[in-house]
């Protein structure tokens, strides 16, 4: 057989079925009754102990939300979603409260366990006293705010944060502690009108992270959060809202995973950063949701509206994704340039594999002046998937100076997929510069073949050219995921392969 | 000892058979040149024996060490010690030299049941082999081949030669694209690398590059076989009188 083809077959049998991640943790919890309505918003509102404005601000996005219709023009093919045949909350039942992680419901603590999740490893390494001489700059400390179903379960090295007077809880507990700094930014990257999806988060958003960087600080940790949706029909509403004050810094990493499921699951998050003058927030995803079978059944769907608003001058935010999972993925992490000398960036790698399809990709907005912003996108597409980057660069009529590069690659592996671009290119100011480039290729036979005569398995092969493919983006992330995406990468294309 | 035994070999390339039983047997220790016009089958001898998909053995045999070569995998036959030295070498974007050398080298230890190189023990032998075919340390930290010359790529087939020290080293057409200086450097490698347990086959069209590698034995191909077999002054019959008049001995 040809070597393509033996890819094809080999990229067939990757065994969508055996989803490393796919088990359910048999816990109580807490869930609202079935279905949408302004009883199930108040219902979450009080669950959560939320202030009247919050609640406020709820009622109203879902009242608007009834007036919206679903947008329907993305490159992707789906059933029609019944709103109401789905459970808007789900929280386990805490056994009492948490005031260490020894005290949290041990069923729990083995899901993270199994999903990878180093909170005990956190724990142990803040406990213990590191040797003379064994200073180890790879065990860099990662805080983690760990989310189950739509309540985070625990967040550790508080502690230090506070030193540095670093804000990073539960949004549901920032409400309560700092209303006035959630008031300010709440909806402000993100307008409760801003879109479909994102309207219904603002009515039902059940938690996610808060982070808050005073002025000059750099955030002596990066930040972690996990999530996980394991209820049947639970749709996942994270709502996450970071900012970076005058002069700080701060990196953050979201990594996701999900149980098998049946039901398709909806996961409609809203990500908010905000960064003041010469200040910078680096995001990265690594994204391992569930595909969906090897018929494309089941499955989780990526709905997600991220932006960052770059509101200082020479402030700069970084988005950072490897996406490999969900059934459906509808997400444009995007920048708003507005403080003059201010930069965004986009790096991300989409593989699609099976029944799959990705509509992915960024927008940058260049408002102020001499901005500039940069987009490596790289789309591996297999098997039977759909792999569309979509993009749009604008500069407004009085950004002058405004940079782009864009530069968007996609690799097809087999005769079954589809890569497509959408690039959307507006400058409305002649002093704009905007590079784009483009290029689609297979895997070539010969690169193969190179690379097995000098010993190299099919799978190896492959695995081989597409790390070289996606090395750019790679570079991107903080080492620890790096790695992780490394292997995920392996995993989606190689199957049994880890 | 026999080396590599090509029995009456017949291939069949897209409904179209380019070999029409070829025979031919290189023992350890010896060099073996292939010449012949275009056409002959020379470059899809060597691509059957490195196992390249696309080629249908429809009769005959290879044995390699004695075993059946057409049998095993193309990258069990690069484990059990076979080479290729493309003739135009692909670029791999993105993957540096270094660790293209590194994983094919450990891949290939894995499968003999060896040990991986450590790490340190690995740079070193790299080095040691870059020096002599004078391939600056920096060119092992950029993509495979990507934006090396004609010779430089044909160097870096000759590094890989030293590192994996195969057992039987095919030469294809070595000397296509290369001016005399990078063709001296190339050929001084692989005369570095003659052992009494190697073997290798030359391929080429002209005589000059026999000059730097002496051949033992001389195989003129024509449609599909091979037509006449000498030793090293055959190449140079060539030279003055060309391939017609085998043309029609095939």
């Amino acid at each position: 057989m040809p070597a393509v083809q033996e890819t094809v077959e080999r990229v067939k049998r990757i065994d969508v079925d055996q989803y490393r991640y796919g088990f359910e943790t048999l816990i109580e919890s807490d869930k609202a009754p079935k279905g949408l309505s302004e009883d199930t918003v108040k219902f979450i509102s009080e669950k959560k102990n939320e202030p009247a404005w919050m609640l406020q601000w709820r009622l109203e996005a879902y009242r608007r939300w009834l007036t919206m219709t679903e947008p329907t023009w993305a490159r992707v093919d789906y059933p029609k979603i019944d709103f109401q045949d789905l459970y808007y909350y789900s929280a386990p039942k805490p056994k009492k409260t948490i005031s260490s992680l020894d005290e949290i419901d041990p069923e729990i603590l083995k899901t993270y366990e199994k999903l990878g999740i180093p909170l005990r490893e956190v724990a142990m390494l803040e406990g213990v006293e590191p040797k003379p001489g064994d200073q180890d700059p790879a065990r860099r400390k990662i805080a983690v705010d760990a989310v189950f179903d739509s309540v985070s379960v625990a967040t550790t090295f508080q502690a230090e944060l506070k030193k540095a007077g670093v804000i990073f809880m539960p949004i549901s507990e920032a409400i309560r502690e700092h209303p006035e700094l959630v008031q300010k930014y709440l909806g402000s990257v993100v307008p409760t009108s801003d879109n479909f999806y994102a309207t219904l988060n603002s009515a039902v958003f059940s938690d996610g992270s808060f982070v808050y960087v005073p002025p000059g600080v750099r955030c002596p940790m990066e930040l972690s959060t996990y999530f996980r949706i394991n209820e049947r029909n639970t749709g996942q509403f994270e709502r996450t809202l970071i900012i970076a004050d005058k002069g700080s810094y701060v990196s953050y990493l979201e990594g996701c995973t999900a149980p098998q499921r049946d039901e398709n699951q909806l996961h409609a998050a809203v990500v908010e950063l905000v960064t003041h003058d010469d200040a910078e927030i680096k995001y990265s995803t690594v994204q391992n949701w569930y595909p969906g079978n090897s018929e494309g059944k089941g499955g989780i769907y990526n709905f997600v509206t991220k932006r960052g608003d770059c509101r200082g001058d020479r402030s700069k935010i970084s988005w950072t994704q490897v996406e490999t999972g969900s059934a459906i993925t509808w997400k444009y992490p995007s920048c708003i340039l507005r403080g003059d000398n201010s930069s965004g960036e986009f790096y991300s790698i989409a593989i699609s594999n099976g029944y799959q399809q990705v509509d992915s990709g960024t927008k940058m907005i260049h408002l102020g002046k001499n901005t500039s912003s940069r987009i490596i996108s790289k789309g591996i597409a297999a098997g039977k998937s759909q792999n569309t980057y979509r993009g749009l660069v604008t500069a407004h009529r009085k950004a002058t100076g405004a940079r782009n590069f864009t530069a968007c690659d996609s690799l097809l592996i087999g005769d079954k997929c589809g890569a497509h671009t959408v690039p959307y290119i507006e400058a409305k100011n002649s002093s704009a510069t905007f590079e784009h480039e483009a290029t689609t290729s297979k895997i070539s036979e010969d690169v193969l073949f190179y690379c097995i005569q000098r010993g190299l398995s099919q799978e190896e092969a492959v695995g081989l050219v597409v790390n070289g493919f996606v090395k750019d983006v790679l570079q991107q992330l903080p080492m620890e995921f790096a790695v992780e995406a490394q292997k995920l990468i392996s995993i989606s294309l190689e199957g049994s392969v880890g | 000892m026999a080396l590599l035994e090509v029995k009456d070999l017949q291939v069949r390339v897209e409904e179209r058979e380019i070999l029409h039983g070829l025979t031919l047997t290189v023992n350890e220790g010896q060099v073996h040149a292939i010449m012949g016009p275009n056409g002959s089958g020379k470059s899809t001898l060597s691509h059957v024996i490195a196992g390249k998909p696309g080629y249908e053995v429809t009769g005959g045999q290879i044995l390699f060490k004695g075993e059946d070569l057409l049998e095993m995998k193309p990258e069990e036959r690069a484990a059990k010690g076979v080479f290729l030295a493309f003739q135009y070498p692909v670029e791999i974007p993105g993957v540096a030299t270094m660790t293209f050398l590194r994983t094919a080298l450990n891949a290939q230890r894995k499968a003999r049941g060896e040990s991986e190189y450590s790490t340190p023990d690995f740079l070193k032998k790299v080095r040691e082999v870059s020096k002599s075919l004078n391939i600056p340390q920096d060119m092992l930290k950029r993509g495979v081949n990507v934006g090396f010359s004609g010779g430089e790529k044909k160097r870096n087939e000759v590094l890989q030669m030293a590192l994996f020290e195969p057992s039987l080293c095919i030469l294809d057409e070595m000397d296509s694209g290369l001016d005399i200086d990078a063709l001296r450097i190339a050929a001084d490698g692989v005369n570095a690398l003659r052992s009494p347990k190697r073997a290798m086959v030359v391929i080429t069209h002209y005589q000059r590059l026999l000059n730097y590698i002496v051949p033992d034995v001389v195989h003129v191909m024509s449609k599909g076989r091979v037509v006449k077999s000498g030793g090293k002054e055959l190449a140079q019959e060539l030279e003055e009188s060309g391939y017609a008049q085998f043309e029609d001995a095939a």
